[in-house]
C-alpha cells in the first residue's frame, strides 16, 4: 500500500459519497467532497461513486463539471468510477451519434446500463480478479455491465460471461460496489494506480 | 462463476445508499414520470392520486392501478416504487411480482391491518417505511424495512411535521449513539425499540438504513432544509405537480438537494419559479385527516 497520503475527490451531486470517503479515510488519505470545478484542482485523483448517472449526469451538466472532468483525465490523474460512475465514464456509439450524450466518453468501453437488471435481480457474488489471490466480495446493484472493449482496456473481472471490471491507463472501473464492502482491495489497487501516476513527471 | 445471493439486507440497504442525496418524486403517469426523470430525480413513486388529492378525495386509499406502475416502468430507466397500504400482504407481493424497484409501506393510504405491519424480511423487494421517532424507526427496521422516511404531513406543502420529525429521530439517535450499554434496555422499553437495533445505532454511531425526509417539502428551500438537517435525501409528493411550474419546480428542488448549503444558489433557483402548492396549516387537520398517526 501507499505510503503516501493523497487528496481524493469523490464527486458529490448525489449517491454512495460517505461510504467512499470512509474507506478513504480508514486508510489514511484525504476525501475531497466535488461540488465544483474549482474543487477539481487540488485533488489527487476522483472517485465517481454509485448513484443514478442520470442524476449525476444531469447536475454535472448544469454545474461546468463535464469538461472539467474530461480535462482532468486528459491530464492523466487517476478516476475511479463505481457502477453509475462506470456508465458515466463509457462510451455509447449510438449516443455519440446523436450527440446528445450522457456519458463522460473517457474509456473505451461500451456498456449496457441496468444490463443485469432491476432491483430483483440485484445480488452478491464472489468475483475472480486478475491480480487478487481470493474472491471479491462483490455488490451488484440494478448494476451495468461492459458489453465490449477497445484495446488498451484490460478486463480483470467478468460475471456471467459479461465484463464487470476494468482498467485503461489511469481509469479504473468496477459495475459492482466495493464502498458497500470493508474489502479495501480494489481502492488499494485504485490507490496504487495513484501513487504511480503521481511519480510521473508531469 | 458462484451463485448469486439475491435479496440480500446488503442489497436492498444497498440500493436505498444509492439513492442518497437525491430527490424521489410521486407521479401518476408517464408523463410525469419523464418529467422527473428529465429534471434528475434519482427515482418516481408511482401513484394513482398524489397525496393532497388522496386527502381531498377521501374514502379508502389503496395501492395504484397495476396499469399505472406498469406505464411508469416501461416509460422511465430510474428506479420506481410504489406504495402499499401498511399491512397489505398480497398488494405487497402484486408489487413484487410486477417488479418494482422499492415498495414504501404507507401511511398516506388508508391502513389495511391497524395492529401489524408487513413482516418484510422474507421479500425480495425492499422497504421503505415511515417514522415520527427512534422507537417507530427502530421497529420498522426490526421488522425488515431497508429504508426510512419521515413521515411529515403527507399532501399538506407544509414541512413543519417533517422537520419535528428529523429533529426527533436524530436527537434520539444521538442520545443512544452517547448512552451507556447498560442504559439501552430501559431505552428500548421506553422507546418501543427492539434492543438489538438500539444496540446496533450504539455501535455503528448512526442509524443502519438510510433516512430520507417527506411530507411536506413545497420549495427548493424546504427541500435544503432537511438536508441541513441531516436528511440522507428527499421525498417531494405533492409539491412539484401541484406547483405552477412542475420541471422547472423539480430541476431546482434536484439541485437545491444537492448545493445545500449554497445559499446563492439556493437564492437563484427560487427566483421566479410561480406559485408553489398551496398548503394547509396543520392545526386546520382534524385527527383523523392527519395521515401521520396511523402507523404504530
Amino acid at each position: 500500500m501507499s505510503e503516501n497520503n493523497y487528496r481524493v475527490g469523490i464527486l458529490s451531486m448525489q449517491g454512495a459519497t460517505e461510504e467512499h470517503a470512509r474507506h478513504l479515510h480508514d486508510v489514511g488519505h484525504e476525501p475531497i467532497l466535488i461540488k465544483n470545478k474549482e474543487t477539481l484542482d487540488n485533488v489527487d485523483a476522483l472517485i465517481i461513486p454509485g448513484g443514478e448517472s442520470t442524476a449525476i449526469w444531469r447536475l454535472m451538466k448544469k454545474n461546468d463539471l463535464i469538461e472539467a472532468i474530461q480535462q482532468f483525465a486528459q491530464r492523466k490523474k487517476p478516476i475511479f468510477g463505481t457502477c453509475a460512475g462506470l456508465v458515466l465514464l463509457g462510451k455509447d456509439q449510438a449516443e455519440a451519434e446523436t450527440k446528445d450524450t450522457t456519458k463522460l466518453q473517457l474509456m473505451n468501453i461500451q456498456v449496457q446500463r441496468n444490463g443485469f437488471g432491476r432491483q430483483k435481480d440485484s445480488f452478491e457474488a464472489d468475483l475472480d480478479v486478475k491480480g487478487m489471490e481470493e474472491p471479491y466480495p462483490a455488490v451488484f446493484i440494478r448494476a451495468p455491465y461492459i458489453e465490449s472493449v477497445g484495446e488498451n482496456v484490460e478486463i480483470l473481472a467478468t460475471y456471467d460471461d459479461k465484463i464487470v471490471a476494468a482498467r485503461e491507463d489511469n481509469l479504473l472501473v468496477a459495475a459492482f460496489h466495493p464502498e458497500l464492502t470493508d474489502d479495501n482491495r480494489f481502492l488499494d489497487l485504485f490507490l496504487s494506480m495513484v501513487e504511480e501516476k503521481t511519480a510521473l513527471p508531469i | 462463476m458462484t451463485d448469486r445471493l439475491t435479496g440480500t439486507d446488503r442489497v436492498k440497504r444497498g440500493m436505498a445508499q444509492m439513492q442518497k442525496g437525491g430527490v424521489i418524486m410521486d407521479v401518476v403517469n408517464k408523463e410525469q414520470a419523464k418529467i422527473a426523470e428529465e429534471a434528475g430525480a434519482v427515482a418516481v413513486m408511482a401513484l394513482e392520486k398524489v397525496p393532497s388529492d388522496i386527502r381531498a378525495a377521501g374514502g379508502v386509499a389503496r395501492m395504484a392501478d397495476v396499469s399505472i406502475v406498469e406505464e411508469v416502468m416501461e416509460a422511465v430507466s430510474i428506479p420506481v416504487m410504489a406504495k402499499v397500504r401498511i399491512g397489505h400482504i398480497v398488494e405487497a407481493r402484486v408489487l413484487e411480482s410486477l417488479g418494482v424497484d422499492y415498495i414504501d409501506e404507507s401511511e398516506v393510504l388508508t391502513p389495511a391491518d391497524d395492529l401489524y405491519h408487513l413482516d418484510k424480511k422474507p421479500f425480495t423487494v425492499p422497504f421503505v417505511c415511515g417514522c415520527r421517532d427512534l422507537g417507530e424507526a427502530a421497529r420498522r427496521i426490526g421488522e425488515g424495512a431497508s429504508m426510512l422516511r419521515t413521515k411529515g404531513e403527507p399532501g399538506t406543502g407544509n414541512i413543519v411535521e417533517a422537520v419535528r420529525h428529523l429533529r426527533e429521530v436524530q436527537s434520539q439517535v444521538r442520545r443512544i449513539v452517547h448512552m451507556n450499554e447498560d442504559e439501552l434496555m430501559t431505552e428500548a422499553k421506553n422507546l418501543g425499540a427492539p434492543f438489538e437495533i438500539l444496540l446496533q445505532i450504539k455501535e455503528e454511531g448512526r442509524l443502519p438504513v438510510v433516512n430520507f425526509a417527506a411530507g411536506g417539502v413545497a420549495t427548493p428551500a424546504d427541500a435544503a432544509l432537511m438536508m441541513e438537517l441531516g436528511a440522507d435525501g428527499v421525498f417531494v409528493g405533492s409539491g412539484i405537480f401541484k406547483s405552477n411550474n412542475p420541471a422547472k419546480f423539480a430541476r431546482s428542488i434536484v439541485e437545491a438537494t444537492t448545493y445545500y448549503q449554497d445559499y446563492q444558489k439556493i437564492g437563484e433557483l427560487s427566483k421566479g419559479l410561480g406559485e408553489a402548492m398551496k398548503g394547509i396549516d396543520i392545526k386546520t387537520l382534524r385527527a383523523e385527516e392527519r395521515m401521520q398517526e396511523r402507523s404504530f
